[in-house]
Order: structure tokens, then C-alpha cells, then sequence
């Protein structure tokens, strides 16, 4: 039984609570993508979006799915770390807690930023994203999604391929899916992958072309360019080559071999626009459940 | 009564006249002032070659005269300070108003160790014969390693003319750059950058090159990594003048405290965890334990490093390095290391008092007779718990508040003058 007053990370989450999370989206899933059917489940409960960094779709998500449960959201952006900006955010959030508000929606680009917080105010607080640790929900709609397609999580092979080392998704997808029972393998730039990733339980690749052909699930994440360029390797033609889902590539997946990515797309760099646009592409069906996970998710931790 | 330097380890009386010792063994006669030991332990005072005040620049933090007040109360009774002040004490004044403010605090000896690179900036090197006329016991950039060799080759030559130490923070900061803990499973779990074992072991491999080049005395500070302890060692093997410490800290905690939940299960990413060099793995922790055994490591420090509260209360990433140590380092030692049979007494308290005392060469560190009297008495049995809020530091960050501890100084004398206890 889900009695977690905040969402941190998908590291500390039971089986049972997650299936318990995806249940409860799959109730939201049909009534998420309109306002016409709102529902009264947050009515009287104030969301504040507190985002020190920018994530326009994030952001939209969390809102979209707040207002389809009745509660007033607030926005509050503030890039920007504590020391440069001259409050600290214990400050900040107990500052917005005093404000009387119900649910905290935080993303920061400092790793445990939302476990800081959560340890200084009696509010629930969801992590919208820390540093390079977690993702929950985004981890969430992407079992979710998985969960959807192929119906089980036992003996599948899901692979998230590029920066391994600096994503929280990848981080949330492991422990999730690890979680869920299956097998995770994780492929990109040898100094993108941590080499201690394996004891988080996933199985690092360093060929791509050897794993594309066995995966049920490719998880698809997006590079950033000034990461590459210079770095990590000469170019970022360089990493398509290696690395990128490209249209040969996706012919070499198992028939039944679903493509996702958590967004935004560089198109051409770390997949083919052929392949994002594609058949076996659910990148946009994730977007849709990601609202009604986090309709799950607000509605949860507030005990509804 | 135990005393490694003169290789003692007896029941005794130490008689004491005009702030020397005077004679060890039985007394007969009266004394003026007995101060009754019976149960406790004896040894030399104690030595922290490795303490931070922030007196000038963040009195806020430490001033000379908490920091020498920590020091008496932890037991100690010399540290060596380094030189990462505000402005850093790369001059002869700066050194002079450090052994003029422990002067005037009058609790504890302090031997300031003065820049190796004004400015602690690692280009011009700083006047070392004036900086050690003025009163230094050695030179550190301490907190950050002199990454250019040429320059580190300079000031060894220097320092082996002087005949005084180079103490390095050995990292290279290319290969740590913007890490915030151990870089490993932990780090990786946390999504916290990591600082690789390498750019110690890398840094330390190039120093003990050096030393070995000049014949300088190099001293490597804050030993944390297995690969480092094993360079080190190698370099003692074939006789370069090298020595090393590491910190209680690394003594007895590894990078998995930062997995630490709190009673609703949520990640602490407890910020007192943060220092550099960071907490590293238990098969580090173990690598310098024997390294202390062997004596490949010759000091334990605590690497006391104040910091106020609003430098901790902060994101993980953003916090300040570095623990308070002056006044659970000897208790801790007692506990994990000597009460688990990690070390005997007589390899603690040599740690604590001869080995620093020949690193920084002075003259105490021993209680033969003729020394100054400088005696910490040991209560060993003593159980208490460890209590940020009651310490003589104006800084609480120490991740060992509440510990059950064992063992603690119950008297202190300077020069034959009672400092702390009685």
C-alpha cells in the first residue's frame, strides 16, 4: 500500500508501489489528455511548479496533469544555484511552504536538491529531476509505457543507449526496471558510462551494433552536443555512427521492438528522423502517459 | 605511561619542575602538585599536524584562540596550521600574527605552516627562508596541489636548504575536476561527480619523484586512497625522505555513509560527509589502516576544517569541503581503531605525538627527560557521546554528533601548566 508522502526516486520504490503507481495512471489514462472531464481529486490543493531549472515540458506536464485533478498550480522558475542566487533553497522552499501550499513539484540541477527540501518542510514534495541522479516520473511513464506495450517486465531486454553517466532518466529506468525484472543494458561513449553502472544492475555494452538486434525495448537518450564535440569524441557525426538509432540500425531490431526517448529529440544526431517518426516509435504515446502518471503521482503523495 | 619515543610503556610517575620533564620512573620526594593518573594513561601531548582556523578572513568559523581551545579540549597540545587564510599566510606577517594569536590564547602550541606559492596560487613561490625565520614549521599550498612540477622541483630545493618540510595535498585537479566525492559505485548511485582515486595516487607518484630528485622532505598530507598508501610505502622502501598522515575520518568511514537515509527513508546527502580529500571505500579504509600499522603512514590528523552552518545547509554539490575534528579525534581513535584491535596504544599515540613531532621537527612529542612538558593524560574508559552543540569550536559540522565514543583527555598540561581538565 502506497503511504509515501513525497516522490524522490525510484531506487527506494517496491515493486508493489510501482505497480501501485501505474495502476492508478492507467485510471487517469483516458481522461488525461482533456480538461473536459476534470477531476475533483486535488480540488482545494495548491501545486507550486518550483523549477531552478528550465524544462518547458516538464514543467507543462506536471501543470497540465495538477489542473486535470482541480488543484491551483503556481509557477515559480528560478535558474540558478543557491549560492549565486543569494537565498538558499531551504530558504526558498520554506519560504513558498509558509504561503501554505499542498504539493512542491521540484527540478534542480544540483543531485539531492528535492531530498534537501523534502527534509525541511512538512509538504509533500515530487522530484521533478535532481542533477544527474533521478527522474522518477519520468522513470514512471516510461515503465509505463513499456508496461502497455509489452505487457510484463520479466525477460525483457530494454537498452538505453548515450550519456549514461549524466542521466538521471537512465538512473531511474535501472532502478525501476530492475526493480520490475528486467534486464537493462546500457551502451554509449566509454567516459559517458560509469563503469560502476553494473551495480546498479544494468550491463554495460560498449558495441552498440552487438545488442541492437536482441532488444525488445531501445531507450533512446538525448546527447548533449557540447558534451561530445572535443571530448568525448571528434564530432557529433562521430556518435551517429557509433551510437545513434539510425535507419539501418532500426531494420536490425526484433520485429516487435518498440523506440523511445525521454525528449527533447535532436533529430539526426542520436536518432534517425525516420526512426523517430516511425513505426515502432512510442515517444509520443510517453508524452501522453506522462501526464497521467503525474496525475497518479500528485494525487498519491497527497494520500488521494 | 606511554611513551614511543623513548620506547615506554610502563606504570611510572613523570615529575615535573619549571615546565620540563625532569625525571620518569619512580619519584620519591614531595611534590608541590600531584595530579593523580592512576588508571589513565600518560603519554606526550598530543600533536595535530593538520588543523584549519580561519582567523584572518571568517572569524565567524574558527579564531585562532577557538581553534587552540578545541585543540586543549581535544587533547592536543600543538597543531600545525595551515595557510589557507584570507589573505593565506604566504608572508612573514601572516606567520607572525598566527604565533602571535596562539600566543596570546595561550592554550595550545601552534606551528603555522606557511605557503609553498603566494597566494596559495601554485605559480610564484613564496619566501620560504623569511616565511620559516618568522616562525613556519613547513610549507603547504594545503587545498591545492602545486600542479606545475618545475615549480614543486623549485620550492624542494628550497625547503631541503631550509631543512624544513613540503607537506602536499597531492590531487591533481585535472582528474578530479568538479567532483564532490569519491568518484565510484556510490557516486555513480548518487549521481554525485566524482573524484578519482587516481588524481591522489597520480599527484602523490609525482611529489615522492621529486623528493627523491632534491632530497627534500616531502610529507604527503591527508592520505585517503589504497594506490597512494602502496606509492608511498614503495618510496620509504627504497629511502626517500617521505612521510604521510591521514585523517581519523578516513580511518574509520567510507563513501557509503553518503547512501544514508534518515528515519522517513529519504537520502540525506548529508553535506558533513563532504571533504577533500572525500571519504573512499572501505578497501581504502582498510589499505591506510595497515598502512598506520606498518608505518607506511606516520601521523593521524583530524584535518579540522570549520566551516559555519551556512556553508553546509546547502545542496550537496554546492557545500563546503571539510569536518571538525579537533575534539573527536582522540576519542575516535580509541574507539575504532585501538578498542577494535586496529592498533595497539603505543601505534596511536606514537602517531599522535613522535612522528608528528619528528615530521615538523620539533622538540616535543616525548616525555624523556629535558622535554618540554607537554602530557596529555588519557581517561580510557570514559563512554560519553559525541555532541556538536557542547565542542570549544565555533563550527559544529562534524558528522559524528551523537556517537557513543570511548576514551577521552582528562587532563592537559602545556609547559607543566594545567590547559584543559585537571
Amino acid at each position: 500500500m502506497w503511504n509515501r508522502k513525497h516522490l524522490l526516486g525510484l531506487e527506494e520504490l517496491s515493486r508493489e508501489e510501482i505497480v501501485e503507481v501505474l495502476d492508478r495512471a492507467r485510471t487517469f489514462r483516458e481522461s488525461c489528455t482533456s480538461s473536459a472531464r476534470k477531476h475533483s481529486t486535488l480540488a482545494g490543493k495548491t501545486v507550486v511548479m518550483l523549477f531552478f531549472e528550465p524544462s518547458t515540458r516538464t514543467t507543462t506536464s506536471f501543470t497540465l496533469a495538477a489542473q486535470r485533478l482541480s488543484a491551483d498550480v503556481v509557477g515559480f522558475s528560478n535558474s540558478g544555484s543557491s549560492t549565486t542566487k543569494g537565498e538558499t533553497l531551504i530558504d526558498t522552499v520554506r519560504n513558498i511552504e509558509a504561503m501554505g501550499v499542498d504539493i512542491l513539484v521540484i527540478r534542480h540541477g544540483a543531485s539531492g536538491a528535492p531530498h534537501l527540501a523534502a527534509r525541511h518542510v512538512d509538504v509533500s514534495v515530487v522530484n521533478a529531476g535532481d542533477g544527474t541522479h533521478e527522474h522518477p516520473t519520468q522513470g514512471l511513464l516510461d515503465l509505463y509505457t513499456i508496461r502497455e506495450k509489452k505487457g510484463k517486465f520479466e525477460g525483457l531486454k530494454v537498452v538505453i543507449v548515450g550519456d549514461i553517466a549524466h542521466s538521471r532518466v537512465a538512473r531511474s529506468n535501472i532502478f525501476g526496471l530492475r526493480t520490475l525484472g528486467a534486464e537493462v543494458f546500457v551502451s554509449g561513449p566509454a567516459t559517458l558510462v560509469p563503469e560502476h553502472i553494473t551495480e546498479l544492475g544494468a550491463t554495460v555494452v560498449k558495441d552498440f551494433d552487438e545488442i541492437v538486434g536482441e532488444a525488445d525495448v531501445i531507450n533512446v537518450l538525448r546527447i548533449q552536443r557540447e558534451r561530445i564535440e572535443g571530448t568525448v569524441l571528434p564530432s557529433t557525426a562521430e556518435y551517429t555512427r557509433l551510437f545513434g538509432l539510425t535507419r539501418e540500425r532500426e531494420r536490425r531490431m526484433k520485429p516487435d521492438a518498440i523506440v523511445m526517448h525521454p525528449g527533447p529529440i535532436n533529430r539526426g544526431v542520436e536518432i534517425a528522423p525516420e526512426v523517430a517518426d516511425g513505426s515502432r516509435s512510442v515517444i509520443l504515446e510517453q508524452v501522453t502517459n506522462g501526464v497521467a502518471v503525474r496525475m497518479a503521482v500528485l494525487s498519491m503523495v497527497v494520500g488521494k | 605511561m606511554c611513551d614511543p619515543a623513548s620506547h615506554r610503556d610502563e606504570l611510572s610517575d613523570v615529575l615535573v619542575r619549571d615546565g620540563k620533564i625532569v625525571q620518569v620512573g619512580r619519584v620519591k620526594g614531595k611534590a608541590d602538585r600531584v595530579i593523580d593518573a592512576a588508571g589513565k594513561i600518560v603519554c606526550p601531548g598530543l600533536i595535530d599536524m593538520h588543523v584549519h582556523f580561519r582567523e584572518p578572513g571568517n572569524d565567524e568559523a574558527e579564531t585562532i584562540a577557538s581553534g587552540v581551545a578545541a585543540a586543549a579540549a581535544g587533547g592536543f597540545t600543538a597543531v600545525a596550521v595551515m595557510p589557507n587564510t584570507e589573505p593565506p599566510m604566504d608572508t612573514a606577517q601572516g606567520v607572525e600574527r598566527m604565533c602571535l594569536g596562539a600566543a596570546r590564547a595561550g592554550l595550545a602550541r601552534v606551528h603555522p605552516i606557511a605557503c609553498i606559492t603566494k597566494g596559495r596560487k601554485g605559480s610564484e613561490l613564496a619566501e620560504l627562508a623569511n616565511l620559516s625565520r618568522a616562525g613556519a614549521a613547513g610549507f603547504s599550498d594545503d587545498g591545492a596541489w602545486v600542479a606545475d612540477a618545475a615549480r614543486m622541483r623549485r620550492a624542494m630545493e628550497c625547503a631541503r636548504t631550509i631543512g624544513k618540510p613540503i607537506i602536499s595535498h597531492a590531487e591533481d585537479p585535472k582528474l578530479s575536476a568538479h567532483g564532490v566525492m569519491h568518484e565510484g559505485a556510490v557516486s555513480t548511485r548518487a549521481g554525485l561527480a566524482g573524484i578519482s582515486a587516481r588524481s591522489e595516487a597520480a599527484a602523490v607518484e609525482r611529489d615522492v619523484l621529486l623528493a627523491e630528485e632534491t632530497g627534500a622532505s616531502l610529507h604527503v598530507a591527508h592520505v585517503s586512497v589504497a594506490g597512494a598508501v602502496e606509492v608511498i610505502r614503495r618510496a620509504k622502501a627504497r629511502g626517500v625522505r617521505v612521510t604521510a598522515e591521514a585523517t581519523t575520518h578516513h580511518l574509520t568511514l567510507s563513501d557509503e555513509c553518503l547512501l544514508e537515509r534518515d528515519e522517513a527513508g529519504i537520502l540525506k546527502y548529508d553535506t558533513n560527509y563532504k571533504m577533500n580529500p572525500p571519504l573512499r571505500t572501505r578497501a581504502d579504509v582498510e589499505a591506510l589502516r595497515a598502512g598506520v600499522r606498518d608505518g607506511t603512514i606516520d601521523c593521524i590528523v583530524s584535518d579540522h576544517a570549520p566551516h559555519g552552518a551556512e556553508t553546509k545547509a546547502v545542496e550537496f554539490s554546492e557545500a563546503s569541503f571539510g569536518i571538525v575534528g579537533l575534539e573527536t579525534t582522540l576519542p575516535l581513535i580509541i574507539t575504532e581503531l585501538i578498542e577494535t584491535g586496529v592498533l595497539s596504544w603505543s601505534q596511536a599515540v606514537a602517531a599522535l605525538t613522535a612522528n608528528p613531532a619528528g615530521v615538523l621537527g620539533v622538540s616535543s612529542g616525548t616525555l624523556a627527560a629535558g622535554a618540554d612538558a607537554d602530557i596529555t593524560i588519557i581517561d580510557p574508559g570514559r563512554e560519553w557521546t559525541i555532541d556538536v552543540n557542547a565542542i570549544r569550536s565555533r563550527s559544529r559540522n562534524s558528522p559524528f554528533d551523537g556517537r557513543k565514543v570511548k576514551g577521552v583527555a582528562s587532563c592537559v598540561l602545556v609547559a607543566g601548566e594545567v590547559k584543559a581538565g585537571g
